[in-house]
Formats: structure tokens, C-alpha cells, sequence
């Protein structure tokens, strides 16, 4: 069967949930070989990726590709698309994950299709646009297709098989140095899941009225070991952090279980949660747009009704 | 030194967006158009490195004959100079195409910087200014946070998804900027009545030198089978909270089997 190239997401040798659904979707289409660009690349990593169904693990761990940003990882992806004449090349619709598959889509002559949730056997890509309101099928047409995942969109099924790891020694060139990476802050996110791939997702918005409201926030996330997110109102006050804005300038989510607490609901915010499967919703204001997506809302102060949440789910775990 | 900044008039932000039945592309007439957002701190970006470092700031764009108001507004800010690129032969150009006119538009021109905002509100695809970058074989820097020049080195903060990473480059070199940044300025009345008289260079893809075959609906390198509107979702229910509105919610979650 023909090769699908898998670019796996990770952070260090911490493998990314999208990485799994990415070679689920893999499998579909052929037989999927993961490229891992950087270090991490341990036994139990190589392990995990087979056990969802990638056969090869090709490794570029230089610090050609660790200290310039996506540029290395470009050549790469383009040269395995000659070398290997891939089916399709999957990747994470991450910042790194969409600019590698657009310099390579242009290295290789490939057309590319962003921001799929779905990946039919044919190659037909369905995409989710304008905020969740439509939805499209297409196909790249020229090339080999080159597909940007959005994380939590496809679920990761298990599907066992032996991974081999395999070193890659391409040679980077010069022009993809121009780059280079002087320092990684990490900013602590402590023990809950990573936004855009997490099942459930805890917001808050301007209703919290302020950086230490995001307390019972917090609180009612840990309770359903959930990520937090935020309004763009929110965060541009400066009361969260800004990596965690739900929105159209931020992240998009797509989780299970979305509750919103004091966020009106404003296109900005929609776009960037919309396909949420249940959605649940606490506002003072009955008139909020967001109560139009609810599957469950409340009218209410958020500062009562959240802690009481909170406690019940508590008292019924 | 001179500085592009490459912006594109999108529907607003409030509009109902959809497809053309006919085309599958973006209806952009049945909205306002309206300069993107995030372009609007890639334009402050320049400004403010621009009265840093003195130099010129030109606004390019590449879009139909009402994207000029879109140009203009971006001028007003207080830029020195646009770029049109006008040719109804472009409709339709996916972003593979879309970067090869930019790329053309903008190389030769000595840039020191290229800004780009970090995504348009309405495709969202990211992909413009990485695309650009691999064109004209510049260095890279995109979702920035922070951007400084001490002469022709750059040094930017690049958001992660774990925090930011420093990065440096030398110019030129192409830019996408988060809203992060900085806080876009207004036009000022005087800003508006100059943008009126500053020059703007309207060009086609043949100015370009750019091979028809490349560029439109025809070239592009994926095609929409087809699109539906998603099925409006089914009204929730919405009670108002006399006191148990907490434990309610909790219910409906037992009931759903999240707790």
C-alpha cells in the first residue's frame, strides 16, 4: 500500500493527541510513516506511534532543524515527497504545522487544503468555515495533497503495529537558516490539558470582571480536568493570559463539552468554538448572542451559580 | 528603511459570511469590506518602526477595484505609499497563486521588511506570509509579539504553543504579527485628508510579468466539490437561576454522562 507521510506534533518526547488522530486519519489512505522533526524521539514514543499504526518513525534530530524554526522542516517534507512519493502528507494545523506544509506546498508544486476535520478514503477533505455555518468538501488537484489537520477534530483509534525507527540525513541548506532561534520561554501551563486539543474547555469572558474572578473559572476547570480559556475581552484586559484566547484572532477549539461564563457571544469568540459539541452557558444577560448555541444555559450570576457547579460535580465524582 | 506592509480587504467581521453558489468562493460582495483586522497592527508595527528608524512605509494589496478604499484606510494610518494589484483575471486565486502575485508585487523593490497580520478573518488559512517568505527565499519571522531592528539585525518574539521563542534574523525579512503587539492607531483627520494625495501604483498581473496560467480561479491546485450550510443546531434549553442553577447544570451533565 502507498505511503502517507504523518508529521508528528510534539514538545520534546510529549506526543500531541493531534499526533495520533492525524495517523488515524492516516490509515485511511494508505500506510502511515510519521516524520519526527527534533529531539524526544524515545523508545516509548516510537512505541506509541505504532501503536495507532505507523510503521516507520523517520527521525530529524540535527540541530539544523532544532534551532531555526520551520524552514528545516519544510526541506524535509518536500525532499521525503520526492524521495518517497507519498499518497497525501498529513500535518497539525498548528502555527509550525501550517507554514511547514505551506513552504513545502510551494517547494513540491502540491496543492494544500488548511484546517480539514475530516479525511475521506478518496481524499475528499471536509473543512468547517466561516465559524462552523458551512461546510465544504474539496480535493487538491495538483500534486501530492498536503492536508492541515485541526486537532480534536478526528478521533484517534488504536490499530497496532511495529514500529521501526529510521535516522533521515537530509542536508539543510543555508537559506533555511536565515533564522534562528536565540531562546525558548516556556510559559508554565501547569497540570491541565493543552487548549486546543482538551475534551472539555472552561471559559471565561468579560462577565469575570477581572484577573482574580478567573479563580471559580479555574476551579470549575480542574473539577472536570479541563482547559481554560478566554475571551478576547478578557484577555486584551489583561485578566488571562493571551495564549489562551478562544476566538478568531486566537485558538480554535472543538472539544466535547464547552462552557462559557460570562461571554456574550460575539462573532469574534463564535468563530473560534462554534463546533463544540455540547455547549453550556451562564450569563447575567439573557439577551447574550451565546445563549443562541447553548444546549444547556442559565441566567444568572456567574459567581453563584459556577462555585455551586463546581461544588456539585465535586460531591458526584 | 522601507517597509511593505501587505494587507486585504475581507467582509466585516459582523457580517453573515457564505459562498457563491456559482464559483464556491467568498461572496464578498453581499458584505461591507473592510480592512483585516489583524493588518491594521502590521501597519502600526511599520509606523512605529519607521518613526524609530526613519524610512517609508508602503501598503500592498492585491484585490478587486473597492479594495482601493481598504488601501486608502490602511495609508491613512500614516503610511507613504500603495500598491494595487488589480486584475479581474485574479478572482479566484487560491493561496498558492495569491503568493506568487504578492511575491512578484513586492520583490525588487528593496525591502527591508515585509509585514503581513498573522491571518485574515475570512479564509484564516495562516499561510500568506510563510508562502511569501519561500518565494522570495527571505528569512521568516511570523506571530510576532514583539518586533525590534538594531540595524540590520531583527529580533522578535515568536509565539508558541508553550510560550514564545526569541528569534533572530538579518534583513530583510518577511513578518506576520499577533494582536499582541501593539495598539493600532486611528486616522487622524489629517492622516485621511493625505492619504487622498499619496501616490498608489494600480498594477495587472501582466505588469507583473506574471504567466496567466499561475494565477485565477483555473489555476488553483485544489477545488470545492461542493458546500451546505450546517443544519441550524437545535434550541437548547435556557433557565433562569433562582438559586439551583449550579446543581441544574450539574444534572444535565449527569444526563450527558460527563459526570
Amino acid at each position: 500500500m502507498s505511503d502517507v507521510l504523518v508529521l508528528a506534533e510534539h514538545h520534546e518526547s510529549e506526543i500531541r493527541k493531534v499526533t495520533f488522530e492525524l495517523i488515524t486519519a492516516a490509515r485511511a489512505l494508505g500506510t502511515p510513516v510519521v516524520l519526527w522533526l527534533g529531539t524526544g524521539c524515545s523508545d516509548a514514543a516510537v512505541a506509541a506511534l505504532g501503536s495507532f499504526g505507523a510503521t516507520k518513525i523517520l527521525v530529524a534530530e540535527s540541530t539544523d532543524v532544532t534551532d531555526h524554526p520551520v524552514v528545516p522542516g519544510a526541506e524535509i517534507v518536500a525532499s521525503l515527497i520526492g524521495s518517497m512519493q507519498p499518497v497525501a502528507v498529513l500535518v497539525a494545523s498548528s502555527a509550525d504545522g501550517k507554514e511547514i506544509a505551506a513552504r513545502s506546498a510551494i517547494k513540491s508544486g502540491c496543492g494544500i487544503i488548511t484546517d480539514a476535520v475530516e479525511i475521506a478514503s478518496d481524499g475528499t477533505v471536509t473543512q468547517s468555515i466561516f465559524g462552523g455555518s458551512t461546510v465544504v468538501h474539496s480535493r487538491v488537484t495538483h500534486g501530492t495533497p498536503i492536508v492541515t489537520v485541526r486537532p480534536n477534530s478526528i478521533t484517534a483509534s488504536q490499530s497496532a503495529a511495529t514500529a521501526v525507527k529510521e535516522n533521515v540525513a537530509i542536508a539543510i541548506s543555508d537559506a533555511a537558516k536565515l533564522v534562528s532561534v536565540t531562546n525558548r520561554n516556556v510559559v508554565e501551563k501547569g497540570a491541565r490539558p493543552e487548549l486546543a486539543e482538551a475534551d472539555v474547555v472552561v471559559s471565561g469572558g468579560r462577565g469575570v470582571g477581572g484577573a482574580e474572578g478567573f479563580g471559580v473559572i479555574e476551579a470549575l476547570a480542574d473539577s472536570l480536568n479541563a482547559a481554560v480559556g478566554a475571551s478576547r475581552a478578557a484577555t486584551d484586559a489583561g485578566w488571562y493570559p493571551h495564549q489562551f484566547q478562544v476566538g478568531q484572532t486566537g485558538k480554535t477549539v472543538s472539544p466535547s463539552l464547552y462552557i462559557a461564563n460570562g461571554i456574550s457571544g460575539a462573532i469574534q469568540h463564535r468563530a473560534g468554538m462554534q463546533t463544540s459539541k455540547v455547549v453550556i452557558v451562564v450569563n447575567k444577560d439573557a439577551e447574550a448572542p451565546i445563549f443562541e448555541l447553548a444546549d444547556y444555559g442559565v441566567v444568572g450570576d456567574l459567581f453563584t451559580v459556577v462555585p455551586q457547579l463546581t461544588e456539585e460535580i465535586t460531591k458526584r465524582k | 528603511m522601507k517597509i511593505a506592509v501587505c494587507v486585504k480587504q475581507v467582509p466585516d467581521t459582523w457580517a453573515e459570511k457564505k459562498l457563491k453558489a456559482d464559483t464556491s468562493t467568498l461572496d464578498r460582495e453581499s458584505a461591507d469590506g473592510v480592512l483585516n483586522e489583524l493588518d491594521e497592527y502590521a501597519v502600526e508595527q511599520a509606523l512605529q518602526l519607521v518613526e524609530a528608524n526613519g524610512g517609508e512605509v508602503v501598503i500592498v494589496t492585491m484585490g478587486p477595484e473597492r479594495a482601493a478604499e481598504t488601501l486608502r484606510k490602511a495609508i491613512s494610518m500614516g503610511a507613504d505609499a500603495g500598491i494595487h494589484v488589480l486584475d479581474n483575471n485574479l478572482a479566484g486565486s487560491d493561496a498558492i497563486a495569491t503568493s506568487a502575485v504578492l511575491a512578484k508585487a513586492l520583490e525588487g523593490r528593496d525591502f527591508d521588511l515585509i509585514l503581513f497580520g498573522s491571518e485574515s478573518t475570512d479564509a484564516r488559512m495562516s499561510v500568506i506570509p510563510a508562502m511569501v517568505a519561500e518565494r522570495l527565499g527571505l528569512a521568516q519571522v511570523t506571530f510576532a509579539q514583539k518586533v525590534n531592528v538594531e540595524g540590520t539585525t531583527l529580533i522578535a518574539e515568536r509565539v508558541t504553543d508553550y510560550g514564545f521563542d526569541t528569534l533572530t534574523a538579518s534583513l530583510p525579512a518577511v513578518v506576520s504579527v499577533v494582536e499582541k503587539i501593539n495598539e493600532p492607531r486611528y486616522p487622524s483627520f489629517k492622516g485621511i485628508m493625505a492619504a487622498k494625495k499619496k501616490p498608489v501604483e494600480t498594477l495587472t498581473a501582466a505588469d507583473l510579468g506574471l504567466d496567466p496560467s499561475v494565477i485565477g480561479a483555473g489555476a488553483a491546485w485544489s477545488a470545492v466539490a461542493d458546500f451546505a450550510a450546517r443544519p441550524p443546531k437545535p434550541a437548547g434549553v435556557v433557565i433562569t437561576d433562582e438559586g439551583a442553577g449550579g446543581t441544574s447544570i450539574a444534572d444535565y451533565l449527569t444526563t450527558s454522562k460527563f459526570i
